[in-house]
């Protein structure tokens, strides 16, 4: 990498230094507690993996360019820049080993909300060229092809045709004026199609009016796993102009938990606006509907069912309660494992590391702590509500040998919908939409 | 110079100084993190960060669940060195005759004996602490110059003054010399060290209860 790519990276860290950073930089009083809350520590046991640690080059950067005593040492020559050596050692400990889970953040005793250190951080990492290139790869896609795994138009439409025939439902596209806009992630579209097909049954059950939008399904956002404000906002834009465009009142997120931090929590300031419509998580809607008693559910799972809490839909995102409440409903048998809710460790393949091929290995050896939970638990099926942990739970579990399936959460209650004969549905239909 | 003379000058010029560096400091260290600023958030908030925030500020004082388990030396020993510190600092005889020379106001002490205890313990607690950041890999891995500093400059006040109140090293006027010295010392470090922790902690829990409280989460 050149001089001037490193120049880049040090501009964008200091961009990226505000009053928070300054702050938690000024509280940290190297305590090392924040290790013991990240997966990356308690199942290697290497310091190195310490969260803290983990924003060093940012630190030093913070230091010698916003602190009294870091920039009177830098003037007089006593401290050194940061180097193109120190960014390419801390690569794989600014992507391979965080997952932006947020559970440093959480136990930091003096408040350091580390992972929005760490998000910030990936910023500069990025702008010096220093990102893993699977993420790379991923994001070149999203941008050009406008999905990280390379999914075109055509194949939503394959993945509609399909569904249509399953259900027997009509699947609406580019329907103006409709309420919802669906997006979805790319691996709801090639590996679990079940998802779409869930939704049309629920919707219509519930009298929900809603539409597809051919110009803007994807609901990832590599710009904000591998740190690039800049394409995160092409990504988020290309939503917002769909739902714009369609006039809808609410774009549902989907069954994705950064998907959802990109387009619900960061959306707005990426691209520099508030919405003209809001932006509701599919399990927030479901969990409305469950409350209006327009999603009815029959029979029950009896197989010892658990919850895996997606970080970023739950302890990042802020949907603790309906997950849990949602799942109640059909699941007779439910058991929680340790650490439920906001204190869930992390599936290990979150925040981008599982576009990261390099960080396979570490991935899987960091499951052990979803194995250890899982076997406490005694778990016989597992829930989750995001692709990505459900793809990585199912690398995981075949790792380390466990015969656990993985099911997506809105599909789960799918299966349990209540549906109500053609004449009456339409009734209900006109009266919900009266 | 006699010790009298130099206990003179410690307790005038020197003191004075220290507290204008102290003073000047503290300000200069707030204003270069307060004026950086921060872009207000777009984003349509759950509720409002600010309540949120506030009971951040009082809850992150309590160990997260299972951590007090796996790291029982650095919580039982943090608390215990802070406590001791303030106690000392606030409610030992001397001090409150020094405050209230300064201030006009006075509040009731302890006991010399329990100061005594509380010292003892406080500074057993900063031993075993500063032995844990040697052993344990990960407190040693995060370790620099400025951790060992700060805890010098901690452990000085609390050492020396306890030494005074027992005048089994040195005369009662040249360890009061030392002590005085010590916090003096203290005060010239704090704003230039990770003890501005002390201060910009409260910053920090609020933002992180107010960020994650505006999107529903108790943190």
């Amino acid at each position: 990498m050149s001089a001037k790519a490193l120049e880049h990276g040090i501009n964008a860290f200091v961009e990226q230094i505000d009053r928070p950073v300054a702050s938690f930089f000024n509280s940290c009083v190297h305590c090392g507690m924040c290790a013991d809350a990240c997966l990356f520590y308690t199942e290697t046991g290497d310091p190195k993996y310490t969260p803290i640690h983990k924003l060093e080059p940012m630190r030093k950067v913070w230091k010698q360019k916003f602190t009294f005593w870091g920039k009177l040492m830098y003037k007089l020559g006593l401290s050194k820049p940061v180097t193109e050596a120190e960014l390419e050692e801390w690569e794989p400990l600014v992507y391979d080993s965080c997952t932006l889970c947020g559970r440093c953040s959480l136990v930091c005793p003096v408040g350091n909300d580390i992972t929005y250190m760490i998000r910030k951080a990936r910023e500069g990492m990025v702008a010096a060229g220093h990102a893993p290139d699977g993420l790379k790869g991923a994001t070149i896609r999203a941008v050009e092809i406008g999905s990280p795994m390379g999914v075109t138009w055509k194949t939503v439409q394959a993945q509609i045709k399909h569904t249509q025939e399953n259900t027997g439902l009509q699947i609406p596209v580019d329907q103006k004026g409709a309420d919802y806009m669906v997006i979805m992630s790319s691996m709801e579209i090639v590996n679990f199609p079940e998802y779409l097909g869930s939704l049309a049954r629920i919707f219509k059950e519930a009298g929900i009016s809603w539409t597809i939008c051919s110009d803007a399904t994807e609901a990832t956002n590599s710009g904000i796993q591998i740190g690039s404000s800049d394409i995160a906002a092409q990504l988020v834009q290309r939503i917002v102009d769909g739902a714009e465009k369609l006039g809808v009142k609410y774009v549902i997120s989907p069954e994705c938990g950064h998907a959802y931090t990109a387009i619900r929590w960061e959306g707005p300031n990426l691209i520099g606006r508030p919405y003209p419509f809001e932006v509701i998580h599919i399990l927030e809607l479901l969990d409305q509907l469950r409350e209006q008693g327009r999603l009815r559910t029959e029979g029950t799972e009896t197989a010892r069912m658990s919850f895996h809490d997606p970080c970023q839909l739950v302890r990042r995102g802020g949907l603790v309660e309906q997950p849990r409440r949602l799942l109640k409903m059909v699941a007779s048998n439910y058991v929680d494992m340790p650490d439920p809710g906001i204190w869930n460790w992390c599936c290990g393949g979150g925040g981008g590391v599982s576009a990261n091929d390099r960080a396979d290995a570490l991935q899987l050896r960091v499951f052990s702590r979803k194995k250890s939970q899982l076997d406490t638990a005694r778990v016989e099926t597992l829930v989750t509500c995001c692709a990505n942990c459900r793809i990585v739970l199912e690398d995981g579990l075949e790792h380390y040998q466990m015969a656990i399936p993985v099911v997506g959460l809105t599909e789960t209650l799918a299966k349990h919908l209540v549906t109500t004969p053609q004449e009456t549905a339409k009734t209900e239909t006109e009266q919900g939409e009266g | 110079m006699t010790v009298n003379e130099i206990l003179t000058w410690v307790r005038g010029p020197a003191m004075q100084f220290a507290l204008v560096i102290f003073f000047l400091g503290v300000v200069v260290r707030i204003l270069e993190m307060w004026l950086l600023g921060r872009t207000p958030d777009l984003s349509l908030a759950r509720r409002s960060g600010f309540i949120p925030g506030l009971r951040t500020v009082f809850h992150r004082s309590i160990p997260a669940p299972g951590l007090l388990q796996r790291q029982p030396l650095v919580y039982l020993g943090g608390y215990t060195f802070h406590l001791g510190f303030f106690i000392s600092l606030i409610f030992f005889a001397p001090h409150i005759q020094l405050f209230y020379g300064v201030w006009g106001i006075r509040w009731p002490g302890l006991p010399a004996y329990l100061i005594d205890f509380v010292a003892v313990v406080s500074i057993a607690a900063l031993v075993a602490l500063l032995v844990h950041r040697f052993v344990n890999p990960v407190r040693r891995y995060l370790s620099n110059g400025g951790d060992y500093l700060a805890w010098l400059v901690t452990f000085l006040p609390l050492f020396t003054g306890y030494l005074v109140a027992h005048e089994s090293v040195l005369p009662y006027a040249q360890m009061l010399t030392l002590h005085i010295l010590s916090v003096e010392l203290l005060l010239i470090v704090l704003p230039f060290t990770k003890l501005t922790h002390s201060f910009t902690l409260f910053l920090s829990r609020w933002y992180n209860g107010a960020m994650a409280g505006r999107k529903g989460v108790a943190s």
